[in-house]
């Protein structure tokens, strides 16, 4: 598969200084100097002997999925404009989503280990749209809590979640230097919300899967990395969980579940629960 | 090469709360009994400290490993059908206990006119009021009958609850063996306000235990903790009634019983109208072997029992351009259009709605079965209205009034201020039988053996689309009543969008009077071959406006006398009775 499968090469690859800058720029100055600089200051320092739980943490953040720093950054710069820094708390690449995504591709999900991959396989370049157009999957139904809305949700490609990523992301970046003349990563963020709206609508002619169904994984796996126990790189030091008041997996709530009034516990995560 | 076993009286495929039952009953009995299960061993130990709501919610960890076996789906006879590949879209339960694990606990019994819908139906509005092409049936019993396996079934699994006060509801012989479960105040919120409106609420009969309890077998079960890990999750405390903690350790004590996990079985073996054993797979070193038996139940998921008599060329299949033959017939489910209703947003409400259980709830059953008049209503039968409060984990509270974008700022915002201030109330409603959703072989897809995959042909019908429409605008009242600031309506969806999530899917070996069309008599017992039982939500003829699990339980009772009866005098336990070729 030709990397840039329109042909579009990129002027120059970008440095995490760069892309330091810009996404400080994208995200109104709030992020840039902020934690994520220090955060990728400290990876490329020496380690002081002990460290905290937060450096801790911070040593699993590296890339094991993405080989090329490009792509990441493309996501990152992407998922910030999907769950963004506010006055509530911190956004995406603060709460380590990105790392979250690169390292759930690894995963036997990543590469559709359990879905059913044998052919023919009928590829849908657009969203088809034939079915389910008006029901919203995250409205209701039994098990569709965590559905993020999709007119279809039939996977009938043969390439694999990793595969649509890397796919998806480079074709963010050609659409980024059509329409705007720059990389994905230095547009502004008003330029950048007009990509993802492009995807999110299904304008986007993606080979093999259709971009409106890698921008609702995209999604999907944004707010999965906000919420998902921090084990799994995302929702940093628990942030996710104190913006929306959860206190995360315990034993019992027989002491809240008659309580007339909203109950605040502080949260505790898998490794708190399972008494590491 | 085929390892040939020693043979024993009752093979039994799966081990959910059909087979599980079975075994229970006949080792207890004094039989010889090995179930087959193909995925793994599964203990309570496998769920303590595991609360992980990507793991099980988002990445479907109870699932079944689709890579080598799934359906295919298409809505009308003359589409091709695609694979349903994703675990995101075929939610079918595995390894031991099966979806009886992961299930909720929504335990309802199904009312008189359900058993016996066509003759009530005649009787209530006269014939033209079944449309064309509605292909829904008498079960060939009746609730009086089916009362006792219900009673002893909510014995066995320790089901909480308190009698429907609806007085149309059905007579039960003994109450509930436990209270119902805690009323949280979402819950107090749904009873006054339907109250209110003149209906009569009630709690959620519910799996989930209100105290500790020990059943007429022995075993012993918990209290719920509300730990809101409860559906698509195994219980960590055992306080959810499942398999594990009830008829397959009541199995295991008797002696007689062994429970073969990874043994995943292709064929029945069938020769001169009777079944000698069944042929399976051990999953994890691909060695073949050949289990004999006197009795083979098959009491997989719906779907597995209908491929397994298709792949053994065990009755016959059902051609919906002739509407004869009859594996696969009727098949019916709830799903897509079911479970439709209205959310409300609440701004100087907060819930604690972290907390909650599986079926925790409150429900009215004033639009249920023919509780109310249809006689100027453009759709039969009807559901519940639930209000359920599950508890969320925070990956699912993501909901946000419509018109709000589905990312970005704003979406923050508001997805985070509602986390806690959202409920939905919903119309469990029936899915009437028809003439084209059917169940047969697919003609391309194959599994890792090299066998065809089963195909589901489904599409909606304006009874689907009508009834749909009038749950929903019930639920809005309610939610209005309830106080809601803003109220959402699901909107009704034209065509069914191949998405087998819940688990309530139905048909296929369905039960009735007439071989002609039915596949099982009221025992469950093959028409078509006198030692092969079929026990499932597969032997329902179309599906009621509640939750399957209870009736499937109590058939399970019905089919374990059966059985034992069968073993005792053979032949076929129920006359034939041939009351109709055709619908």
């Amino acid at each position: 598969m030709a990397d840039n499968p329109k042909g579009v090469q990129d002027k120059k690859g970008m440095s995490r200084r760069t892309f330091m800058k810009n996404t400080g720029l994208v995200a109104g100055g709030v992020v840039g100097g902020g934690l994520f600089g220090s955060l990728l200051t400290n990876q490329l320092q020496d380690k002081p002997a002990v460290q905290s739980t937060q450096e801790n943490g911070l040593i699993q953040d590296a890339r094991v999925f993405f080989s090329r720093g490009q792509d990441f950054d493309i996501l990152a710069a992407a998922t910030e404009r999907i769950f963004p820094k506010d006055d509530l708390g911190p956004g995406a690449i603060e709460l380590g989503i990105p790392y979250f995504i690169d390292k759930q591709l690894s995963t036997e999900w990543g590469i559709n280990a359990k879905e059913y991959m044998k052919g023919p396989f009928a590829v849908y370049t657009t969203n088809t749209g034939t079915h389910n157009n008006s029901r919203n999957q995250s409205q209701q139904g039994p098990n569709a809590e965590t559905q993020v809305p999709a007119p279809t949700p039939r996977y009938q490609t043969k390439m694999t979640r990793s595969e649509i990523f890397v796919t998806g992301l480079r074709e963010m970046d050609n659409v980024a230097q059509k329409e705007f003349g720059a990389s994905f990563v230095k547009l502004t963020g008003e330029q950048q919300d007009e990509v993802l709206r492009m995807f999110d609508e299904g304008k986007v002619d993606l080979k093999g899967i259709g971009s409106k169904n890698f921008f609702n994984m995209l999604l999907q796996t944004t707010l999965e990395g906000a919420y998902a126990d921090p084990v799994y790189g995302g929702n940093k030091n628990m942030m996710g969980w104190k913006m929306k008041e959860y206190p995360g997996p315990r034993a019992s709530y027989m002491a809240q579940i008659e309580v007339d009034e909203f109950v605040k516990l502080e949260p505790q995560s898998l490794r708190n629960y399972q008494g590491h | 090469m085929v390892i040939k076993l020693e043979k024993v009286d009752v093979v039994v495929v799966g081990t959910g709360w059909a087979g599980g039952v079975v075994c229970a009953e006949l080792s207890k009995a004094g039989y010889k009994v090995v179930a087959l299960e193909r995925g793994k061993n599964q203990t309570r130990e496998d769920y303590i400290g595991v609360k992980d709501e990507l793991r099980y919610t988002n990445r479907y960890e109870m699932m079944q490993n689709l890579s080598s076996e799934t359906i295919t789906s298409r809505n009308n006879l003359d589409e091709v059908a695609l694979p349903v590949r994703t675990r995101k879209e075929m939610m079918a339960g595995t390894d031991l206990g099966g979806g009886s694990v992961h299930w909720a606990g929504a335990c309802y019994r199904w009312t008189p006119y359900d058993f016996e819908i066509k003759s009530k139906t005649i009787e209530r509005y006269g014939k033209g009021k079944i449309p064309e092409g509605m292909t829904i049936q008498d079960w060939g019993i009746t609730y009086d009958e089916m009362e006792k396996y219900y009673d002893k079934w909510e014995k066995t699994a320790g089901i909480s609850g308190e009698a429907d006060p609806n007085p149309l509801a059905a007579k039960r012989s003994s109450d509930y063996p436990n209270p119902p479960m805690k009323e949280s105040p979402p819950i107090k919120l749904f009873k006054e306000a339907t109250k209110k409106l003149g209906y009569h609420p009630f709690q959620v009969p519910a799996g989930n235990l209100s105290q500790s309890y020990t059943n007429p077998d022995g075993e012993a079960m918990n209290a719920c903790m509300y730990c809101s890990y409860c559906t698509q999750y195994g219980c960590d405390f055992g306080a959810k009634s499942d398999p594990l903690v009830s008829v397959i350790p009541t199995a295991t004590k008797t002696g007689n019983f062994e429970a073969r996990v990874g043994a995943n079985v292709r064929r029945v073996i069938y020769k001169n109208g009777k079944a000698t054993g069944v042929l399976y797979v051990n999953t994890l070193t691909g060695e073949e072997y050949e289990q004999p038996a006197d009795v083979v139940v098959l009491a997989a998921f719906t779907f597995t029992n209908n491929r397994l008599l298709l792949l053994s060329g065990i009755g016959e299949p059902y051609d919906p351009k002739t509407r004869k033959g009859v594996i696969g017939r009727n098949y019916n489910g709830q799903f897509g259009i079911t479970f439709l209703g209205a959310r409300g947003f609440f701004d100087e409400k907060k819930f604690n709605y972290y907390a909650g259980a599986g079926a925790l709830g409150g429900v009215i059953s004033d639009y249920a079965a023919d509780n109310f008049d249809h006689t100027n209503l453009n759709f039969l039968n009807g559901g519940g209205i639930e209000m359920r409060q599950y508890g969320s984990g925070p990956i699912a509270t993501n909901k946000v009034p419509k018109g709000t974008p589905s990312w970005g700022a704003e979406f923050k915002k508001k997805s985070v201020h509602y986390t806690n201030r959202s409920l939905v109330v919903w119309y469990t409603s029936a899915n009437m039988a028809w003439w084209h959703n059917y169940l047969s072989l697919d003609p391309t897809y194959k599994d890792d053996n090299g066998d065809p995959l089963l195909r589901v042909t489904f599409k909606y019908t304006d009874q689907d689309r009508n009834i749909a429409k009038f749950g929903i605008e019930k639920s809005r009242e309610i939610m209005e009543a309830m106080g809601a600031d803003i109220v959402d309506e699901d909107e009704v969806p034209q065509e069914f969008d191949h998405v087998y999530d819940g688990g309530h899917y139905a048909g296929g070996v369905i039960m009735g009077t007439d071989p002609a069309t039915s596949a099982v008599n009221n025992y469950l017992q093959m028409w078509d071959a006198e030692n092969i039982f079929v026990i499932g939500a597969s032997a329902f003829p179309q599906f009621a406006g509640h939750h399957p699990t209870e009736t499937v339980g109590a058939l399970a009772y019905r089919a374990s006398e059966g059985i034992e009866k069968y073993l005792k005098e053979g032949g076929m336990l129920v006359a034939k009775k041939e009351v109709s070729t055709q619908v």
